[in-house]
């Protein structure tokens, strides 16, 4: 009989990795840590173009642009004279599972039919669960994901017990967890008693279908309105929505947009505490995931994250969970579209943001999720109010994550907090000399430059102040 | 007691670790309860009653053991409640566009 207890199975965790995403991750190993990403991700990957038609196979993509005119005119009427840019979002829920995921599901599975595996696992809570399902239910393959939906007394968390349940329509088993990180020793389990392909987030080939989201920004902006967005607003967590629309938007020729990361504002939460679980009304686009996962991606479940946020990021911003029920509520009232908290986060700093802009730039929201059940923001506040949690009216300067949740008093409340991204690199490099101290290479040192998008000087600067 | 019978959607129960056995880098009070798993699927076995073991098959066609803890469960989320504090905020928005200057 084999061992399956937790020490057991953790240690035998990279042979385990290696056979459920058939990636020889040490091929591009350059090093102590260096490793050569372009490479990781042409030879594995594949290309724009592979991707698109892997894509049309099961519909996914090609969704459509839309200009958010009342919410522009409302973004202006509150900013200085002359300032407001127009606001355009990409409708991402008229994707096959709803949101943006199933542009990284449909590579992942593509590649697992294509190598022979039977069917594929994945470890999420998010709409990357029932992503994966819905391309494995297409393609006629078994799937199993593994969620955590529950804390110790058995209250599932709303918004994950609908995605819990969109999995199962769409004929997937769900394992459904109480909170932990050992979540991922359950995962490990899985894949080896199965020998099913690990759908990860973080493969190039999930990250690489993302780029077609970024390309399909770009050029259909250029198409209908001649030319580029100036700003691109990512709701940000894991970090794959990130890199993947930059890497698109690049390949498109948009050189020159800037790069805006968004996530919610949950700071002081623990994201592995049992009492921490329910006191927060988002379950992912926060600084829970956000923060961690740019600081140090090689967290992930593969051995090498596709998803790298610094290499691509130009800012980064937090909004307030009352603010993204807010612009939750003014995208339904004044656009009528009805949409779910993922890219109504970043929507909500667009707001702000839109109003810091001239009226000739173009901002793009680039993505929207479904709604329903769980996910919607009576669904969410009914759940918040039931665990105590005060919910009323006030500046949302004041809200303090698992105590209250602020609904902004007007738009004037809308802000943005900015974090600086220093200060995000200096804990990259804090994190990387614990397990490698300086100093560091030539070779090395041109890793981090690219891992950080600083220069030689910058880097140096920030090698000394840490 | 509620009993299930051979084909019936139900759903099953295992810890995973009790206290003892979870991780040490975990915060104290997740360290106190167990890792626990819900799993739903088709009952087995000839028939059984809530609170026995029981064994399942899953939508991807395994085998999977534990206690049964619920027959046919319902969906337990909804909408919830409507809230006061986002109804006023539709009206509002809508007001302010009307005004004029909102251009």
């Amino acid at each position: 009989m084999k061992d399956m207890s937790y020490g057991a199975i953790m240690g035998r965790r990279n042979d385990i990795m290696k056979k459920a995403v058939g990636i020889n991750y040490e091929e591009f190993s350059r090093g102590r840590f260096a490793f050569d990403y372009e490479e990781m991700m042409r030879k594995v990957g594949y290309t724009l173009d592979e991707i698109r038609s892997i894509q049309r196979e099961t519909d996914v993509g090609e969704t459509p642009l839309w200009e958010m005119k009342n919410l522009t005119r409302l973004a202006r009427k509150l900013a200085p004279a002359g300032k407001g840019a127009r606001i355009f979002i990409k409708d991402e829920a008229a994707n096959p599972s709803g949101s943006f995921k199933a542009r990284r599901a449909s590579v992942s599975v593509y590649r697992a039919q294509q190598e022979g595996y039977k069917g594929v696992v994945s470890a999420t809570s998010g709409n990357y669960g029932a992503a994966v399902a819905s391309q494995a239910g297409k393609r006629n393959m078994d799937c199993i994901v593994v969620q955590e939906v529950f804390d110790s007394k058995g209250d599932g968390q709303p918004e994950i017990l609908e995605k819990g349940r969109k999995c199962e329509a769409y004929g997937a088993e769900v394992l459904q967890l109480t909170v932990g990180p050992e979540l991922f020793y359950t995962f490990l389990r899985v894949l080896e008693e199965t020998g099913f392909f690990n759908a990860s987030l973080y493969t190039p080939f999930g990250i690489a279908g993302v780029e077609t989201l970024g390309y399909e920004v770009a050029t259909e902006l250029k198409e209908k309105e001649g030319r580029f967005p100036d700003k691109v607003l990512i709701t940000h967590a894991g970090g794959g929505n990130l890199t993947g629309t930059a890497r698109g938007l690049k390949k498109a020729g948009a050189e020159n947009t800037e790069i805006v990361g968004v996530s919610v504002d949950l700071t002081g939460l623990h994201s592995a505490s049992d009492y921490d679980f329910n006191r927060k009304s988002f379950t992912t686009g926060h600084t829970g995931f956000g923060v961690p996962f740019t600081t140090w991606p090689d967290r992930a479940d593969v051995p090498l994250n596709a998803a790298r946020s610094l290499r691509y990021m130009d800012r980064y911003l937090t909004v307030t969970q009352g603010q993204v029920f807010y612009a939750t509520e003014a995208l339904a009232q004044l656009e009528g579209l009805e949409r779910g908290p993922a890219g109504n986060t970043s929507l909500a700093a667009a707001l702000v943001l839109a109003g810091e802009m001239d009226r000739d730039e173009i901002l793009v929201v680039q993505e929207t999720e479904y709604t329903g059940a769980g996910k919607h923001p009576t669904a969410q506040l009914t759940f918040a109010r039931e665990k105590g949690i005060e919910v009323r009216r006030g500046d949302p300067h004041e809200e303090k994550p698992g105590e209250n949740v602020l609904i902004p008093r007007g738009p004037q409340d809308l802000f943005y907090k900015e974090m600086e991204l220093d200060r995000l690199r200096k804990s990259y490099l804090k994190a990387l000399q614990k397990q490698h101290p300086a100093p560091y290479s030539p070779e090395e040192r041109d890793f981090l430059t690219e891992e950080l998008k600083v220069d030689q000087e910058k880097l140096e600067e920030l090698l000394k102040s840490i | 007691m509620e009993r299930a019978r051979k084909g019936d959607w139900v759903q099953v129960h295992q810890v995973i670790f009790s206290p003892g056995e979870r991780s040490p880098n975990i915060p104290e009070e997740t360290k106190k309860v167990p890792l626990e798993l819900r799993v739903k699927g088709w009952l087995a076995i000839p028939e059984a009653q809530v609170g026995e073991e029981a064994v399942i098959k899953t939508p991807a066609g395994r085998e999977l053991e534990g206690r049964l803890v619920a027959v046919n469960p319902p969906f337990t989320h909804g909408f919830g409640k409507p809230v006061q504090e986002l109804l006023e905020i539709g009206p509002e928005l809508r007001a302010l566009l009307r005004e004029e200057g909102a251009k």
